[in-house]
């Protein structure tokens, strides 16, 4: 069973017992509409069993879905039409970023997002979809032109974070990301962010930054990758499904937070099942979204983005008591006292 | 003058020596004062006096060793008493509920006398007004969660209403994994910081310490005006580890070095530690006459 996760394999047997009844009825002129329909009712009830329950692992293997429609999947879905556009006028060509002019019902706007193969070969040339310095170089070129063009910039994500290698080190990866941070925090045009796979830590942020950031159902945005953060934690990443509960890196986590505005649903069993379906929705958040920006001038447009970021943090405020206090305590214990001597 | 800091006044100055813990965060060795210690570089034992008055490099082989935020300061500013510390009530909160992260942050604030990975304030290099930001590689590895971003963006706006410049020491891992999503968001918040305080014509020293990394490299660090680093520091995004995992073949030891990153093109200038205040007060000389004079 081709792309087909473990604990959905009940269900996926379920459905071909159902499909060989009916085969069956349709050959033999028997009617087993009796049969179908109880197996039918169990199989709806097993999948809604099934899916309620998803612990955010399953989550982000289903992001990272052979199958899940890649950034241009979505592109061709949602956009009338796409101009795509190359380079970074630079360096070189970065086929893990793509990047263009789209119409979206007719409005030009520009599109740009990390891109994942879908055959080794594509993958090896688009290198996994992990963008070098020259992917976000080409991105802050796109975006700009956009704000010269006064055209909106929709920023569709999946990347698994910035990508560890000798040459995007060598050509100043840190420096592009925070260059690409500060140059979506200060487009003058509406941004529109959709985590549609996985998000992946700055190699995310870099084109994350949005007035409106959405994401798709079963995507998730971390920090750090489960396992890397299960390598940090205990040697072992094999140990990423635990990981990945306490890093609250689902959809539904991150609008708990107030990181994400909107989550964008997914067809049971994740946007592989139905696309179209999943792009329609993306679509239609997207208009909706940017028509609410469009009435809003420059100005407070940037206003409201940086209110919106600088908000974001969680931490504690003391009293000066307390810290005196706190810190009386903490002197105590150490209770040397002398300048020049002192023992552990 | 607080009580808070008077508190600090009578303690003994520590040596700190970098030593790997397991999450690869950096953990203090206090040795006291009158000790002989091993240099970390050449192996040579220096008596500990010295070794503070050399500002933590060792003499015979130019090793800098690690220093906390505390000890940054005081080696820059011209007089530590003086120095006005900003947002000590700002204190860690465990957002994610993550298992022992109270617990760490605890031992690392007795360890360091911080309540986070920072110290941040204004003070006089060279007689030159400035906010500084110091990074403690030795609270969680000097990593950026909330507190720290938050200080470093209110250092930036203080300094921006304030007109005068900025000068940050990162020593940091990255972002604080603990606090998920929200030390994610510090990139964005201070890279903001910075391009406000740009906007207003004030200038932003960015000295790369030992180590410059990840999430905060390739935010605030990554994007001063001018950009200095300390011998030897590791700069860089990706950790060597992933890179070594990710590729399946030893990568060069000096990829990350400050002078394979100046090489490359990406540090103005490589400068030791015991001339960084001398190279710190010309820079800031050049840029007086756009900067608020006033103490
Ligand atoms: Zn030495």
């Amino acid at each position: 069973m081709n792309g087909v996760f473990e604990w959905e394999k009940p269900l996926v047997e379920l459905e071909r017992r159902i499909e060989e009844l009916q085969a069956f009825t349709v050959k033999e002129g028997i009617d087993l509409s009796d049969e179908i329909a109880t197996l039918e009712r169990k199989a709806e009830s097993l999948r809604r069993q099934i899916y309620a329950s998803l612990t955010p692992w399953q989550r982000v293997m289903i992001a990272r879905h052979k199958e899940r429609p890649t950034t241009l999947d979505y592109i061709g879905l949602i956009f009338d039409e796409f101009f795509e556009l190359h380079g970074d006028r630079a360096v070189r060509e970065d086929a893990a970023m793509v990047g263009g002019i789209a119409l979206l019902d007719g409005r030009p706007v520009t599109v740009i997002g990390p891109q994942k193969g879908r055959s080794t070969k594509e993958n090896i040339r688009r290198n996994f979809g992990l963008p070098h310095p020259e992917g976000y170089r080409k991105a802050m070129r796109l975006m700009k032109q956009a704000e010269k063009f006064n055209r909106p910039v929709i920023s569709l994500i999946d990347v698994v974070g910035a990508y560890p290698g000798i040459e995007a080190e060598e050509r100043g990866q840190g420096v592009l990301i925070a260059e690409s941070i500060r140059c979506m925090s200060a487009l003058t045009v509406p941004t529109i962010c959709v985590i549609t796979g996985e998000g992946g830590s700055g190699g995310a942020l870099a084109i994350g930054v949005g007035d409106r950031v959405l994401m798709l159902e079963n995507a998730w945005y971390s920090v750090i990758s489960p396992e890397m953060c299960a390598q940090i934690l205990w040697r072992d990443t094999s140990r990423a499904a635990e990981a990945a509960k306490l890093l609250r890196l689902t959809a539904a986590d991150l609008a708990e937070f107030g990181i994400v505005d909107e989550v964008i649903p997914e067809p049971l069993g994740g946007a592989h099942r139905d696309p179209e379906k999943v792009a329609a929705a993306m679509k239609e958040a997207i208009v909706r979204h940017l028509s609410a920006l469009d009435g809003l001038s420059k100005d407070e447009l940037l206003s409201a983005r940086h209110e919106k970021y600088r908000k974001i943090g969680a931490y504690t405020v003391r009293t000066e008591d307390e810290l005196v206090r706190l810190e009386e305590a903490r002197a105590e214990a150490e209770a040397p006292g002398e300048e020049e001597v002192h023992t552990d | 003058m607080s009580k808070f800091r008077d508190i600090f006044r009578g303690r003994p100055k520590y040596v700190t020596v970098r030593s790997q813990s397991e999450e690869g965060q950096g953990s203090r060795r206090e040795l006291p004062d009158g000790l002989w210690t091993k240099c970390e570089g050449c192996g040579t034992p220096i008596y500990h006096k010295d070794l503070a008055k050399n500002l933590f490099v060792c003499e015979k082989c130019g090793f800098h060793h690690q220093i906390g935020a505390r000890d940054r300061i005081a080696q820059i500013v011209d007089d530590m008493d003086a120095f006005e510390e900003f947002d000590r009530e700002l204190w860690p909160a465990n957002p994610l509920q993550f298992p022992d992260y109270e617990k760490k942050t605890q031992a690392d604030r007795e360890k360091t006398g911080l309540s986070d990975a920072i110290m941040t304030g204004k003070g006089t290099v060279g007689g030159y007004p400035a906010v500084l930001i110091a990074f403690d590689f030795f609270f969680r590895g000097g990593s950026m969660g909330s507190v720290v971003g938050e200080k470093v963006t209110r250092a930036f706006e203080r300094a921006t209403e304030q007109r005068l410049p900025v000068i940050a020491f990162p020593a940091s891992g990255g972002a604080r994994m603990q606090e998920g999503i929200f030390s994610l968001m510090q990139m964005q918040k201070t890279a903001w910081a910075v391009e406000t305080h740009s906007r207003a014509g004030l200038l932003y020293i960015s000295v790369l310490t030992d180590p410059t990394l990840a999430g905060v490299y390739g935010s605030f660090a990554a994007l001063g005006d001018i950009i200095i680093a300390e011998p030897k520091a590791t700069v860089g995004f990706a950790g060597p580890s992933v890179i070594t995992e990710t590729i399946r073949r030893p990568i060069p030891p000096d990829l990350q070095s400050a002078e394979t990153v100046f090489a490359n093109g990406f540090i103005d200038r490589i400068v030791p530690r015991t001339e960084l205040k001398a190279a710190l007060t010309q820079l800031l000389r050049y840029h007086a006459p756009v900067h608020s004079q006033r103490v």
